[in-house]
Formats: structure tokens, C-alpha cells, sequence
């Protein structure tokens, strides 16, 4: 019953990805971001490359799997389509599950790419095993924090990415990306509060220059990713009656 | 076994009660009409049997099945088509069907077939590999309609299926309804068209500020208000109502240039009607006998047991 459930929430993955993902500027815009953020980064402060590249692919990852994910709902509910969801046979947290693989499948796609430009163009190993473990659980930790955003039973997309600009923005702040959490002095305990830091800080671990130990940024990761998925299925479950 | 069963089902919006204690069962194989004006909750009724509002007291089952206890297995069994659902407009055709289809769990090779045979029923074919954003209200009414038969239901509901459709497409879905439930489908159909309902229903609740306020077989609403029998008559000059208030006429309304007495033996008006003309020096141009119609048992008992 379980395992025909995740079956039928690959069937609303690959409907969010056909609608919203595969497409020339959503692809594009996804593609073009982090290498502008890398020009903006290498031009624009004297940080060393060993700095930046792990903060850019926390960024990167945060930024793409959390930009379409949250509106989805919204989309769905102006557009009438997700009574029809809601009255087949599958549960509510195999919809949301498959909206957050949607946007997971999309930031893992753009975050190879910027493993692969890493290794080619710049010769640099910042690819490990807990690496690409933690880029899975922090994939899917982003995306459904997009969901938990997207709770609100509203039926216009704007709102929603007003809220969800609201929270990504101090989170990328306060998430060691432009200053190192060694060096935030007493105001790195805001810092453990969101989930960007400990990716960031895994993906240091080989170029060196990290601040927890791998295993525990894997830990609090997958800590998130279960909380996050939780209260994303709670809230979602509560307001869906106003969707209609 | 019942196909359907509503017991005390209650629904109520901050305190308001869009449906109000109401119970009954559908047989298998019944088409079952749920009529009644706007607003008086046949989609709240829908609603809580597909599983997309929950109860707020009562329950709705599907066959065996409480929908809110086994929610998955009861949609199973089911096909919908939704008021105001509306197919993906950034799919094609083909691909809200095999959509619906997946998230029956029906296997792959079942439901290419399964999608190409619906087109052809619905006359979509042609058009299966466009956006359904290019399509017209119609066609893409047709496709919603489509949607809800891919996984075979036994069990179908049906809220105002025809609404926006044009006159062709009203036909074809009408013949589809009946087809499906010639061939065994039980089906449960909301609309607000009194000869629809009419014309497809083995028997039809008619719904007034979320209660059911009569259940029966078309022909059998009609007999019990028998008062309804109506003659319609009109005069060459024009003549006042009141003036043809006999004793025996219940009621009398205007309709256009005609007048429409109600009462309980027509066959006893005409002489009177006949003579009142000979007497006042005018002429009857047309006369009709009327047998009750639904839409007047609609308009009664919507009139009466209102709030
Ligand atoms: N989500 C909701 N929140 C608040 N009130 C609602 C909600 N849904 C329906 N209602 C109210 O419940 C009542 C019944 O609505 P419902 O949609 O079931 O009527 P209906 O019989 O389907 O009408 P129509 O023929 O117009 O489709 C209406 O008064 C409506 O305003
Ligand atoms: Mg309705």
C-alpha cells in the first residue's frame, strides 16, 4: 500500500516537472545563477575560492529547490486543479512528497552541474561521499521547507513568494555563506537554527575550513528534513478545506 | 449493499449549516439526482462523499467503506467530476488523462489504451497532443468528464456535468451518462436543470437550504402534488386574474399573455371558463391542460419548507 503510494507520487512529480520545471527560462535561469553569483562573488569581495565555492554551492542548492516548490499550492488552488488531486486515491503526504521531488530532482540536476564546472574548470575536490549524501538530504530538506511555506491556503503565487522571500533572505545571512561561523562570535547561535549552515558547512569539510564534524551537519540535516516534512504534511492537511 | 449511504451527514462553514442532518442511501446501478437551487449544498453533499471536505458530524460511506476511515480504499471505487475542477492547462489531453490514470495506480500499458478510447468517445482524439489552454469550454469540459472515467468507476459522481456545454455536447454527455449506467455504473448527478434531471433519473432528491426535502421517482414526485394540475388559457381581450378566481381554482398566475389556473379537477374548469367567455362577450384563443411538471414540485417544496 505504501510502496503503490510513493508509485503515485512520481505521477505528481513528473506532472509539477512538465509544468513548472522543464522549461527553457526555468532551466536557464537555474543554470545562469550560480555562475553569476560566482562572478558577483569573485569580483566583488576578497575572499579566497576555497571560501567561496562551498558558500556558492549552499546557495546555489538553497536557492534553486526553494523557488518553485512554494508556489505550487497556490498555483493548483487559483487554477482549480487540486480538488480533483485531493479526491483520487492518494494521500495528502504522497501529493506533498511528490511536489517536494519535483523541486529536489531540479536542484540536484543544477548542483551536478556545479560539481562537475568545480572539478573541470577550477580543479577543485569538494566532492566527497558525505557530501553527496548531505546534497540529497539538504535537497530534500529545501524543498520541503518550500512546502512548509506554501501552507497557507491562499490561491495567489505572489503572496506566497513574498513570504517565502521574507524567510530565504535572512536565512542565507545567518547561514555562514558570507562570513565563516567561526567568526560570528556569540551571534553564531542563530546560525544553528537553519539548516543552509550545516550543508554549507558540510560541503567546507574538504577544502577544510568547517566548523561541525561531518556526521553531526549530516545529523541536523536529517533532523530538518524530518521536521520540515512533518509540519509541511500538518499544515497542508489543516487548511486544505480553504482551498476550495 | 448500498452504493452509497449519507447518515445525519452535517456540514457546517463558521456555524452555518451548508448541509443540514441529512441521510440517505443509493442503490448499485441507481442514477440518483441531487437537485436543487444554488447554494443549497448538492456540492457540499459531493464533496463529503469524494473525501475533499470532511463532516462535520455524520457519515458518508462509499459501499462498505467510511470515507474518512478508509479514504484511499473508498476513492478506489470512485470517478469524479468536479463543479469547478478543471483539467491541467499546461498538459495536453492525452496527458491529464494518463495522469488520472497513474494516480489510479492503473499499469501502463492499460491506461494508453484506456486514454485513446475516451478521445475517441469524447471527440478529442484529434486534438489529444495539444495544450489544453488552446482548448474551448466545451472541449475541455468534455475532457473533465473524460478524466473521471479513466479508472472504470463503478461508482460515479457527477456535478453539474453539463454546465457550459453547448447543445451537441450536452447530448453526447447525456447519452454517455445513460450508456454508463445501461451498463452498470450507479451514478450520482447534481444539477440544477429540472428536465435533465427529468429525463436521466431513477430517482431524485431535491435539496432546499441543506436538507433533502423530498426523495423519490420523478413520476411519483409529480403525482403528490397533484394540485399542481394546471390549465393555461388565453382570452382575445385581455382579462384580470381575479376575475377568473372560481371555487374550485387554487391559484391563479400570470405566464406571459396567458393565464395558468391551478386545481385539483381541471376537466370541472373548462365549462366554467367556456361560459365565462360567452358571458363577458370575449373569446378563449388557446386552451391547454397541464400535467404537473418537476419544476413544479421544485418550485413548491423549494418554496414552502424554506428556512
Ligand atoms: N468553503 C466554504 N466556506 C463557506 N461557505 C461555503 C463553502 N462552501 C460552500 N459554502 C456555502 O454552503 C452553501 C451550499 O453550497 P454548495 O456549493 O454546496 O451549493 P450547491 O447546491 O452546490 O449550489 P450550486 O447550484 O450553486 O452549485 C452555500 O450557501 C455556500 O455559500
Ligand atoms: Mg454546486
Amino acid at each position: 500500500m505504501i510502496f503503490e503510494q510513493f508509485r503515485r507520487s512520481l505521477a505528481i512529480t513528473k506532472k509539477d516537472l512538465s509544468i513548472f520545471y522543464l522549461k527553457g527560462p526555468v532551466m536557464l535561469s537555474g543554470l545562469l545563477m550560480p555562475a553569476f553569483l560566482f562572478i558577483a562573488f569573485v569580483f566583488g569581495r576578497k575572499l579566497s575560492l576555497e571560501f567561496l565555492l562551498p558558500s556558492l554551492l549552499g546557495m546555489t542548492l538553497f536557492v534553486t529547490v526553494s523557488s518553485i516548490g512554494p508556489i505550487i499550492a497556490p498555483w493548483e488552488t487559483r487554477m482549480r486543479t487540486f480538488e480533483r488531486l485531493v479526491s483520487a486515491p492518494i494521500a495528502l503526504w504522497a501529493i506533498i512528497l511528490g511536489d517536494i521531488m519535483a523541486s529536489f530532482s531540479f536542484g540536484l540536476f543544477i548542483t551536478l552541474f556545479i560539481f562537475l564546472a568545480s572539478i573541470i574548470l577550477l580543479g577543485m575536490e569538494i566532492v566527497s561521499l558525505s557530501l553527496i549524501i548531505g546534497t540529497i538530504l539538504a535537497a530534500f530538506c529545501f524543498s520541503s521547507l518550500g512546502l512548509v511555506i506554501s501552507a497557507p491556503p491562499t490561491d495567489n503565487p505572489s503572496n506566497i513568494m513574498m513570504l517565502s522571500t521574507l524567510i530565504k533572505f535572512p536565512m542565507i545571512f545567518i547561514s555562514g555563506i558570507f562570513i565563516p561561523i567561526g567568526e560570528m562570535g556569540d551571534w553564531k547561535i542563530i546560525s544553528y537554527i537553519s539548516p543552509l549552515t550545516y550543508y554549507t558547512d558540510l560541503a567546507r569539510y574538504t577544502i577544510g575550513g568547517n566548523y561541525f564534524s561531518p556526521a553531526i551537519d549530516l545529523l541536523v540535516l536529517l533532523g530538518f528534513n524530518i521536521l520540515f516534512f512533518a509540519i509541511a504534511v500538518k499544515w497542508h492537511k489543516k487548511n486544505l478545506a480553504k482551498r476550495f | 449493499m448500498h452504493a452509497i449511504t449519507a447518515e445525519n451527514l452535517t456540514k457546517k462553514f463558521n456555524g452555518f449549516a451548508a448541509v443540514d442532518d441529512v441521510s440517505f442511501t443509493v442503490e448499485s446501478g441507481e442514477l440518483f439526482g441531487l437537485l436543487g437551487p444554488n447554494g443549497a449544498g448538492k456540492t457540499t453533499i459531493i464533496r463529503m462523499f469524494t473525501g475533499v471536505l470532511k463532516p462535520t458530524g455524520g457519515t458518508a460511506r462509499i459501499g462498505k467503506y467510511d470515507i474518512q476511515r478508509n479514504p484511499l480504499e473508498a476513492k478506489q471505487l470512485m470517478g469524479i467530476v468536479p463543479e469547478m475542477a478543471n483539467a491541467y492547462v499546461d498538459l495536453s489531453a492525452l496527458k491529464n488523462l494518463l495522469l488520472i490514470g497513474e494516480l489510479y495506480g492503473i499499469r501502463k500499458k492499460e491506461r494508453g489504451e484506456k486514454a485513446e478510447y475516451l478521445l475517441k468517445l469524447f471527440g478529442l482524439y484529434e486534438k489529444k497532443r495539444q495544450k489544453v489552454k488552446t482548448f474551448s469550454k466545451g472541449m475541455e469540459q468534455r475532457l473533465i468528464v473524460a478524466m473521471g472515467l479513466m479508472n472504470d468507476p463503478k461508482l460515479l459522481f457527477l456535478d453539474e456535468p453539463t454546465s457550459g456545454l453547448d447543445v451537441e455536447s450536452v447530448i453526447l454527455v447525456r447519452e454517455l451518462i445513460r450508456e454508463f449506467n445501461n451498463n452498470g455504473t450507479t451514478i450520482i448527478l447534481t444539477t440544477h436543470n429540472i428536465e435533465e434531471a427529468n429525463q436521466l433519473c431513477d430517482r431524485v432528491a431535491i435539496m432546499n437550504h441543506g436538507r433533502i426535502v423530498a426523495i423519490d421517482r420523478p413520476e411519483e414526485l409529480k403525482r403528490t402534488i397533484q394540485s399542481t394540475t394546471s390549465i393555461e388559457v388565453a382570452f382575445t381581450t385581455k382579462v384580470n386574474a381575479e376575475e377568473l378566481m372560481f371555487d374550485n381554482v387554487n391559484e391563479i398566475k400570470k405566464v406571459g399573455d396567458k393565464l395558468r389556473l391551478y386545481a385539483e379537477k381541471p376537466e370541472d374548469i373548462i365549462p366554467i371558463l367556456v361560459k365565462y367567455a360567452q358571458f363577458s362577450n370575449n373569446k378563449i384563443i388557446s386552451l391547454n391542460t397541464l400535467a404537473p411538471n418537476l419544476e413544479d414540485v421544485f418550485l413548491k417544496l423549494t418554496k414552502n419548507e424554506g428556512k
